[in-house]
Order: structure tokens, then sequence, then C-alpha cells
């Protein structure tokens, strides 16, 4: 890939993970959040959280299916930090508008609420790799352990998903489709590489 | 790309108050055309308003605003929140589990004609017509606070008479402990019921003497009109110190029973929500606190405020629950 269409591709995915965010503040200013600002903001930020993070989880099964998409790489970085970003303003909000900055609130909600306890643990699983994602970060922890503490990712995103089926009211199932995609991107690591494993193997015939 | 949540409106595109009930009246005026000659009648000659209510050949629906009377148990002092918000910000699963749903999905629930089923344990178990409930009692406009067990809560200045009225017209039976109240079902028309496993009619219930309490009120309008559809058109119930799922929506039929019904979100998630369901800021919904909440419509800084006992209601009712444990009956 040339550095042009980089740039582009780059300038573009930006442009595209900043657009929630600047759709909240333009919303803010213009006091358009809507008849629950509160909702709508823990809302769209959790939920591009979690969108976030599982398009960042794609980029591996996509490049094991062909090696012509070895350059998706580029993006894996900048997606996984967007996710961390509205992660980082979805606990805003809670600490903010939630909790009231009131830290005996947080103590019942932590011992008491399990959706809670899932959504902080999944927050808590994303700030190692996200303070780890510098290049300099890899080149000090060795490619090998770093792979393995990203590893916590998976991890993360499952938390996540819990924490939004725990949230929503019995019987609903807002949360299946981001489900779903989590799902099938975690089952096609093993097959792919299972796959791939046999195509490797395969006795060459003359 | 990243997929939001539809946002909401423009404010630009939002039909201004008065063109608002211009456009609702027009709706109504064609609906009536086709329905009935008497209100296409009164319509064109512009009939005495006061007339076309007293008038039982006209349907109440013929004209632009409900006639009613002030009621001394509206809550005072609070603003009102906007009939824009009322009308799109609904809990009503049948038609979408997104709260801008109802509003855009309720299209197709058939309002006219509609029946309420009278039936249990009554001395005669009677169909009555919609038309002749309207008329049942001079309507009363009542501003209620109404607090969702989601934690968010507006003013609503609701139209109606006091459910009391209507059940001593039906000779409960003694043995009569509790009253159902059953919702309208179809999953042909309600195509999101299913989304938010709803199989059944949505079915909530009321002690008796929390139905005949003069607060829980038969509702069939708001904001001066007719209920919207997705505020649960044509007829609902609204118990103000009670969650918001307690008033059931679009009420098909009303069954005396003399054991405790089965009510749908208790069914759904029996620790979650419990029979009584009583605002209640001391008992916490297993996932969030109650001890506040956030009303609709204001600015984000300025949403929370604290939640009251029974909903500021606990003068007129909190005496029905002496001796109760609220925390074993949420």
């Amino acid at each position: 890939m040339n550095r042009t269409t980089l740039i582009t591709l780059k300038t573009l995915t930006w442009i595209a993970c900043l657009w929630p965010f600047a759709l909240l503040v333009y919303e803010f200013v213009t006091n358009t959040l809507g008849p629950d600002p509160t909702a709508n903001i823990t809302l769209t930020t959790g939920y591009n959280t979690l969108l976030l993070l599982i398009l960042s989880l794609a980029i591996t099964p996509l490049r094991l299916l062909s090696p012509r998409l070895s350059w998706l790489i580029k993006f894996r970085r900048l997606l996984g930090l967007f996710a961390f970003f509205y992660a980082s303003l979805h606990l805003a909000t809670y600490i903010a508008l939630y909790m009231n900055f009131d830290l005996s609130v947080f103590k019942t909600d932590i011992t008491k609420r399990r959706f809670i306890i899932a959504g902080f643990l999944a927050y808590t699983l994303l700030v190692p790799l996200a303070a780890t994602s510098t290049t300099w970060a890899i080149r000090k922890l060795g490619g090998k352990r770093w792979n393995q503490l990203h590893k916590l990712v998976y991890f993360a995103a499952i938390s996540g998903i819990v924490h939004y089926w725990w949230q929503v009211k019995p019987g609903v199932k807002s949360p299946m489709n981001l489900t779903i995609g989590l799902f099938v991107l975690l089952a096609a690591r093993p097959i792919f590489k299972y796959v791939q494993k046999r195509i490797a193997h395969r006795p060459v015939t003359v | 790309m990243l997929i939001r949540k539809p946002s909401d409106i423009p404010s630009s595109e939002i039909t201004p108050y008065e063109n608002y009930k211009e456009y609702f009246t027009r709706r109504r005026f064609l609906r009536n055309a086709l329905a009935g000659t008497a209100a296409v009648g009164a319509a064109i000659t512009g009939a005495n308003r006061l007339a076309d209510v007293f008038d039982p050949s006209i349907s109440a629906l013929a004209d632009t605003k409900l006639q009613t009377v002030k009621s001394p148990l509206s809550v005072t002092g609070e603003p009102l929140t906007s009939l824009q918000d009322v009308t799109h910000y609904n809990n009503y699963y049948e038609f979408g589990p997104r709260k801008n749903e109802p509003s855009e999905n309720t299209g197709t629930l058939p309002t006219r004609p509609w029946t309420v089923k009278i039936e249990g344990k009554v001395k005669q178990p009677k169909t009555l017509d919609i038309d002749a409930l309207l008329k049942l009692r001079p309507l009363e406009e009542r501003v209620y606070r109404l607090r969702c067990v989601e934690a968010w809560s507006m003013v609503i200045p609701w139209i109606g008479y006091s459910l009391s009225e209507l059940i001593k017209e039906c000779d409960p039976l003694p043995s009569a402990k509790y009253v159902q109240f059953l919702s309208y079902y179809d999953p042909k028309v309600e195509k999101w019921a299913s989304e938010a496993s709803f199989y059944s009619a949505y079915s909530e219930g009321l002690r008796m003497d929390e139905a005949m309490h003069p607060l829980t009120l038969l509702t069939i309008g708001l904001y001066g009109d007719v209920l919207p559809n997705q505020n649960g058109a044509p007829i609902r119930i609204v118990v103000p110190w009670k969650y918001g799922f307690k008033s059931a929506k679009s009420i098909v039929a009303i069954r005396f029973v003399d054991k405790q019904p089965p009510t749908t979100w208790n069914q759904m998630g029996p620790s979650e929500y419990g029979f009584y369901s009583n605002v209640n800021p001391n008992v916490d919904h297993p996932r969030w606190s109650q001890k506040t909440e956030r009303r609709i419509g204001l600015p984000l800084f300025q949403q929370r405020r604290t939640t009251l006992m029974f909903n500021g209601y606990a003068d007129q009712v909190a005496s029905m629950y002496n001796g109760m444990d609220l925390k074993k009956n949420y």
C-alpha cells in the first residue's frame, strides 16, 4: 500500500471514529441531546466502545483470510485506542452524572450491582492495554510478552458484552448484534488457524 | 462505519405546538369524517364546543379540545414536561424497544372501534364501548408526576376521571380483592412484541383499595387532547405513586379477581419488578439506586433530582400500606 492511500484511509478512520463524539459535543452545545441527555451520552459512548473493540478484534481474522489484507494491522491500534477513548468517556459519564462524584455511591454499586462490576472490570482490563500501546512499550516488553498481555482484550470485550446484557431489562435483546459479532470473531481465530495448519501440512503431490 | 443510535429530531423539524395541534385536529377531522357524519356535521358547522361534549350523538373526539375541569389533585409548582417529550420518549415495548420507536410505530394501533370488557367477579359482566366510557363522568385535567422504574421522570397533564367511578358502575362482588388490566395484544400489529419477549397481552394489577383510590386515574387524554397512540390510546390507567409500568396502556379488559393477578414485568424479572412497585427511594432496583431520578427535558447537568417517597404522594397513599414491609413488598 502506498503512502497516500494509507494517509487517506487513516484520516477517514479518524473521522469515522470521532464522528459520534463530535455529534455529542454538537448536541451538547446546541442543547439537542434529546429528552434524556444523560441516557443518550451513556448509551452512545458505551455502544461505540463495544463496537470499536469488536472492530479491532476483526483485524486478525481478516488477515488470516488473506495475506493481501495484512496492511489492516496498521489500523488495529487506532481502533483499540478509540475504544478506550469512548470507554473513558463512558466511565466519566457514570462518575459525573450517575455517581455524582460521591464515593459512597460507587462503593454500593461496585459491591452490589453485577453490571457495574462487569463494566468496571472491562475498563480495568483495557487500561494496561492502552498504556502499552506505544511502539516504545512494545519494544520494551518484547513482542511475545506484549502479545500475551494484549490477550486481555478478549476478556475486556466479553466483560463489556456481559455488562451490556446485565444492564438491559430481562427479555430485551438489544445487545444481540454486538454479541453475535464478538462470538463470530472469537470463533474465527481457532477455525482459521486450524484450516491454515491443514493447508500447510498438506503433502505435496507431484 | 460507526452506527449510532438515531439522533433525536433536530429542533428545526419539530412542529411548533400550535401547528402540532392543528395537524392533530386535521387528522382527527379526517378520521371522524370517515367514522361518523355527526362529527363531520359538527366540524363543518363549527358547532359550539360545549354543546358537542354534552350532545350524546357526537363523539367527544369531534372536538379539537377536550372539555375538562381542573382537579385539586394536580401537582403544582413543577414545570410540565413538553408535549414533544411526553409523546416521543415512551416505553411501549410492543411497538419497539427504543424510546423513540413507539411514536413511529403505533400508527397502526386500531383505536376505533374499541371496547373494554368488564369481567370476573362482578354482578354482571359487560362490554363497554369507548365512547360510552368517555362520557361516563366529567373529564378532569390532572397534572401528575410520572416516575419510571428506569429512574427518569416527567410531569404530565393527564385527562380522565377516577377509576373508582367506573368500578362503582361495575358492581364488583365482595370476593373481588384485586383488579387486573389487560392491554391490547395482536402480534400482527405489535410486530416488536417478540423482540421484547412479550408473548401475551400486557397484564397489570392493583389491590382493590389501590384501584379505588381517587388518585388512580382512568385516563383518556393528555395536554387537552385524546391520548396519542404511543401514550396508550384510547384508554389507560395512571397510578402516579407507582413506577410507570404499573400504569397499563391501551386497555381492553378490566378483570376483577380474588387473587393477586400475574403481571407482565413481574413475570419477566421477579427480583426487579414487584407487584406493588410503589415509588420508594429506600428500596434499590437490583441494578441501580432509586434514590434519585433524571427529569426528562432538562439540560444535562440539571436533570438529577431526589426521588420522593410514593413519588411525592405519601400524604394521600401511605396509609394503605400501614404495617406492610415495603422492602419485602417492593
